[in-house]
């Protein structure tokens, strides 16, 4: 009754509001094609424009700085020029290490999915270990806080000795990388699973497996994929240095190599792609997880 | 050792952290009949909810027992569905899915797959929510919630079904809705019902019994009332029935006059 009566009194303003109120409710003519297209356009054009205009300004502002006769570095367009052929050709293949910046990103690209996937195996297993038991807690915990604080190239020459050899070592030095975000936020999740939830597979009496692939990896998820794409990132970060330092096919070495033989030109456009390369996987890991973990926000 | 359905006997509980330990109940014995449905009410922070899981299994009595059918108590199981306080759903599940995760554990060897299916929709349609079979916890409303939460307990179909505040954070409509649902569903199936509750009129509408808690620390039993009105019961016919204002401030004197609720240090 008290329904009706609030229906009644929302009512009649818009009635009041006349002619207009009355088109409404009545089957709306069919949008034209640029009437769906323009919300869209519009929200493509507030991602893409501000972003579009900063990155001009700043190479007006780099153009300028380095068109001088005695700059030390090549300006935007001389860098286009110098390396047209690499971005025109990123495929190519001249024996050695003398082929295209695609054939290094995927070389590079392969040593992080490698030890990457290791450290992925590895790291969730663990931190599911850990954040299950205090004792591996408290043994643990602090070994890794000291652990995940050396930088990834330390780990290279300690890895060379034990592997003697450059491929091996790399990927370990990724895998030693992103391993420590990876342990720690999977441990953290398990660690902060409701209790509710934990009450709810002991009400139901759900034995160890189905405790874990039921409640604890879905009630973990948006911490284990936080640790999923901090790893991401410095994955991408070591797997540059390191491959400096071991040299062979990578963008790494191409950029080492580049700076050897002083083509400015070419270093700024490897790091362009690094750039790129890093923001893609990252996004990558991101939407991963978003399509995984849609239902886990808290309710 | 009682012959009560189910019984609870000198249940003390004493939570100690480090040197600090407080008592938190009393000895607390009550039988209970199958069948019956008991309230147990009490002002917050008195160990109610302390109570309840220690009849459910999720906490251990510190001394005392309880039996249920002659079987000591000793560890969670769907034989004492709980409904928890704040429906503790898995947000990543379904509402069928949650139902259906109960249903597909206690009567995986009993039932075949459709039949575990047809069990798990007709515990929704029980309580209105075979509409929203597909929604997630996150896209239905805090009633629903609570309701999928109670289907999904009856449908383990339990010796005893433990609710604690089932209907405490819903607005007065939907809460009185919900009694009723829950009113036939105990009228249809005749569980045994344990409901925590701080709603005077709710606990003399619902219970055969009314348990009363005294205020903590160590609270004890402080009163057993006993609520003689005849079933099916009829909230609007209540109001002016003699027998319920008679029962409603028995228990509003309880609460108010001889333990009033104070503020703990
Ligand atoms: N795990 C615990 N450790 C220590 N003290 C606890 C623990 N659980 C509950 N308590 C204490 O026991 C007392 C009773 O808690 P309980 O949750 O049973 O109260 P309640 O009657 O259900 O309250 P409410 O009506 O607010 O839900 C409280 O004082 C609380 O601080
Ligand atoms: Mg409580």
């Amino acid at each position: 009754m008290s329904k009706t009566a609030l229906k009644t009194t929302e009512a009649a303003p818009v009635a009041a509001g006349a002619g207009r109120a009355a088109v409404v409710a009545f089957p709306l003519p069919r949008p034209t094609l640029a009437e769906t297209l323009a919300p869209k356009l519009r929200s493509v054009a507030t991602a893409v424009v501000p972003p579009a205009i900063v990155l001009g300004l700043m190479l007006l502002v780099w153009e300028m700085l380095c068109s001088s006769p005695g700059a030390s570095l090549p300006p935007p367009s001389q860098v286009v020029t110098d390396t047209w052929e690499l971005i025109a050709n990123p495929f190519y293949d001249a024996g050695g290490i003398d082929k295209g910046l695609g054939w290094h990103l995927l070389a590079s690209l392969q040593r992080v999915a490698l030890g990457y996937a290791f450290a992925v195996v590895f790291g969730v297993g663990l931190g599911v270990l850990v954040g299950q038991s205090q004792w591996a807690m408290r043994g643990l915990d602090p070994i890794f806080q000291v652990l995940r604080t050396v930088p990834p190239l330390a780990w290279l020459p300690l890895s060379l000795a034990a592997f003697r050899d450059g491929q091996p070592s790399a990927i370990f030095v990724i895998f030693i990388t992103s391993v420590w975000p990876i342990i720690i936020n999977t441990a953290v999740g398990i660690r902060n699973i409701p209790d509710d939830y934990r009450n709810v597979a002991r009400v139901l009496r759900l034995n160890g497996f189905e405790y874990f692939h039921r409640i604890m990896i879905p009630a973990a998820a948006p911490y284990i994929f936080t640790g999923l794409r901090i790893g991401i990132g410095l994955s991408w970060l070591a797997i540059v240095a390191a491959e400096m330092l071991i040299g062979g096919v990578g963008i790494g070495f191409f950029i080492w190599d580049a700076w050897n033989s002083s083509m400015m030109s070419d270093i700024i456009l490897a790091l362009v792609y690094v750039g790129i390369t890093g923001f893609l996987l990252d996004r990558i890991v991101a939407l991963i997880a978003n399509s995984i973990t849609r239902g886990t926000a808290k309710s | 050792m009682s012959k009560a359905y189910l019984s609870i006997q000198q249940v003390d509980k004493t939570f100690t952290r480090g040197s600090a330990s407080t008592n938190v109940l009393k000895s607390i014995s009550l039988d209970v009949d199958k069948g019956e449905y008991i309230s147990i009410i009490g002002h917050s922070g008195c160990g109610k909810s302390t109570l309840l899981n220690i009849v459910a299994g999720l906490t251990d009595a510190t001394t005392g027992v309880v039996f249920l059918e002659g079987e000591v108590v000793d560890q969670p199981g769907p034989d004492r569905a709980v409904v928890f306080q704040n429906h503790s759903l898995l947000p990543w599940l379904t509402v069928y899915e949650n139902v259906a995760l109960a249903v597909d554990k206690v009567f995986r060897k009993t039932r075949s797959k459709a039949e575990r299916h047809e069990w798990t929709m007709r515990n929704l349609e029980l309580v209105h929510m075979g509409h929203a079979k597909d929604k997630r916890p996150a896209e239905i409303s805090g009633g629903m919630k609570q309701r999928v939460g109670i289907a999904r307990a009856l449908a383990m179909e339990p010796k005893v079904l433990l609710l604690d505040e089932p209907f405490g954070a819903l607005d007065a409509l939907t809460r009185a809705h919900l009694q009723d649902q829950v009113m036939q569903i105990h009228q249809t199936l005749g569980n045994t019902v344990l409901m925590i509750t701080h709603d005077v009129d709710e606990a003399v509408l619902l219970s055969d019994r009314i348990v009363m808690l005294t205020n903590g620390p160590s609270a004890r039993i402080g009163e057993v009332l006993d609520v003689p009105l005849a079933r099916p019961r009829r909230r609007l016919d209540l109001v002016t029935d003699p027998t319920y204002l008679r029962c409603r401030s028995a228990v509003l004197k309880f609460l108010y006059e001889r333990n009033r609720f104070v503020e703990a240090a």
